[in-house]
């Protein structure tokens, strides 16, 4: 009997909380048919924050990849002083709200700091322009990649890379022939989490982008912004849009899942 | 590594750093004026009063849930289950518009929440749905039932054995999941925004304080923050390696 109370209050509460609002956003999207989807789609300014997102999104996985699987090799393959502490820095974002990440950016990147006024003096803008929301997206989904490697590295050892090395391979090859082929997996997991991040980076985006129409705002800023204007349509539709994007890569990572542990 | 540390200390540390700096800038009794202004002590004590409660519900139902797609076979489980990692995929302001829909302003169901603290709680549960389920799940499935048999076998009610043996098994999996999300709570911006209003949300107090250029009030509540937060990881990591050392 009382399991089918659990049963019914599990199944109740993620109906009430996930399912049927993620449903009803769906109806709502597609209760005037396409023509008005396809018009919000189509809209320049909705067109140039896909494109945005697209950008910044592309340059964070790309960094976090690279600068990803370096730390990880860094904590799990030397010994050096302040390695814990590392470790701690590198998990420290999830904890940090999107917004003080984007406070924290300005203070130091911003026209009226040191760093970053010498960056503008020299022309390089950082804050309210790419490069900012690209650190911005970075800082967040800075563990994702780091968090998938580091184990597999610890897991497999260092016999077969010294193997490598005996035989003559230097560090480039020893890299790409024996390390890169056994964190594939769960570099790649890395890789979808952090690309799933990135695409929906608002908090963070929104204080450094200064959500210039056109310029810097992303798909998720238009979203905020469309609502706040009372064009739903348009708000419903960049919603879904992620939210297709985002079960996608949903069912990638389950793909994905049982092949880390081969 | 020389590279790895310059990275991080560019990305994370000077900048996190500068927001406690700028927080203090002023002497320490500029900073406890600035947290302790109407809003911003609002802002603060809403925020941890709903992380606390978000916490405790997900603990709860959190775990139920992770039973019932354990131990319990009916048809359609796979897509309960799918529907617990939802709430990370999806970009925060979109949960925040998802709940909206049907809990906002003409609501299907009646329940309108939108601007209310009801409605913040709801879009808290929903983001940080998934820390509990997903870190007391494989516990469970790893728990031998065998125990359980002995102890029912023994005349143990089932309210005694969850008592006695599953519950201890699956406290520190249930710990850190609650810690996390009460974490995740405190720090939450996209999923309230929308929802709250003028509600004074710590993250939402933050954001109008830098838009209004107010950079060492919203610095000042962003350190509590960073404190509150911190102290959380800290205090479970010692909990933890407590619990290993005892067990």
């Amino acid at each position: 009997m009382h399991k089918y109370a659990l049963r019914f209050i599990g199944v109740g509460y993620l109906t009430l909380l996930v399912g049927v609002p993620v449903a009803l956003i769906f109806w709502r999207t597609f209760e005037h048919g396409l023509a008005p989807v396809w018009e919000s789609l189509t809209d320049s300014s909705v067109l140039h924050a896909f494109r945005v997102t697209a950008i910044v999104a592309f340059w964070a996985v790309l960094l976090n990849t690279v600068f990803g699987v370096g730390v990880a090799i860094l904590l799990v393959r030397h010994r050096f002083r302040g390695r814990r502490l590392l470790g701690v820095l590198i998990d420290l974002p999830i904890a940090v709200s999107p917004v003080v990440v984007g406070l924290a950016l300005i203070l130091v990147y911003g026209k009226f700091a040191p760093l970053g006024g010498w960056l503008n003096d020299h022309g390089i803008k950082i804050i309210y322009a790419y490069p900012g929301m690209v650190l911005a997206t970075m800082f967040v989904s800075l563990p994702l990649v780091v968090r998938e490697v580091a184990p597999v590295l610890e897991e497999i050892g260092i016999e077969q890379e010294q193997a490598a090395w005996t035989l003559g391979a230097n560090r480039v090859q020893t890299f790409r022939r024996v390390t890169l082929p056994a964190i594939r997996w769960a570099l790649t997991y890395g890789v979808v989490l952090t690309m799933a991040r990135s695409l929906g980076e608002y908090g963070a985006v929104a204080v450094v982008s200064g959500r210039l129409i056109d310029k810097t705002q992303t798909a998720t800023l238009v979203v905020d912004e469309r609502f706040q204007n009372f064009d739903q349509s348009t708000a419903y539709t960049v919603s879904v849009t992620l939210a297709i994007v985002a079960i996608m890569i949903l069912i990638l990572i389950n793909v994905l899942r049982p092949k880390e542990h081969t | 590594m020389g590279i790895a540390t310059l990275w991080l200390s560019l990305l994370v540390l000077i900048p996190l750093g500068a927001v406690v700096w700028r927080g203090q800038r002023d002497g320490v009794p500029s900073f406890w004026d600035a947290i302790t202004t109407p809003q911003a002590a609002a802002a603060i004590r809403l925020t941890v009063v709903c992380a606390v409660l978000v916490a405790v519900v997900n603990a709860v139902l959190g775990t139920l849930i992770a039973w019932v797609l354990v131990r319990d076979q009916f048809r359609g489980k796979w897509l309960l289950d799918a529907l617990i990692d939802l709430p990370f995929a999806l970009p925060t302001i979109v949960a925040g518009l998802v709940l909206l829909t049907l809990y906002g302003a003409h609501s299907p169901v009646g329940l309108e929440l939108a601007y209310t603290r009801a409605g913040v709680v709801v879009a808290l549960l929903f983001v940080t749905l998934p820390f509990v389920v997903r870190s007391v799940q494989p516990v469970l499935l790893e728990l031998d039932v065998e125990m359980e048999h002995a102890a029912a076998s023994l005349g143990a009610g089932n309210f005694t054995i969850f008592r006695r043996i599953v519950f201890p098994n699956l406290l520190p999996a249930i710990s850190a999941g609650t810690a996390l999300s009460f974490a995740r709570a405190i720090s939450e911006f996209g999923a309230t925004v929308l929802i709250a209003g003028n509600l004074p949300v710590a993250s939402v107090h933050i954001y109008t304080q830098i838009e209004t250029d107010n950079t060492v009030g919203a610095a000042a509540v962003a350190t509590v923050l960073l404190l509150i937060a911190l102290s959380v990881l800290v205090s479970l990591e010692v909990l933890q390696r407590w619990a290993a050392r005892h067990a």
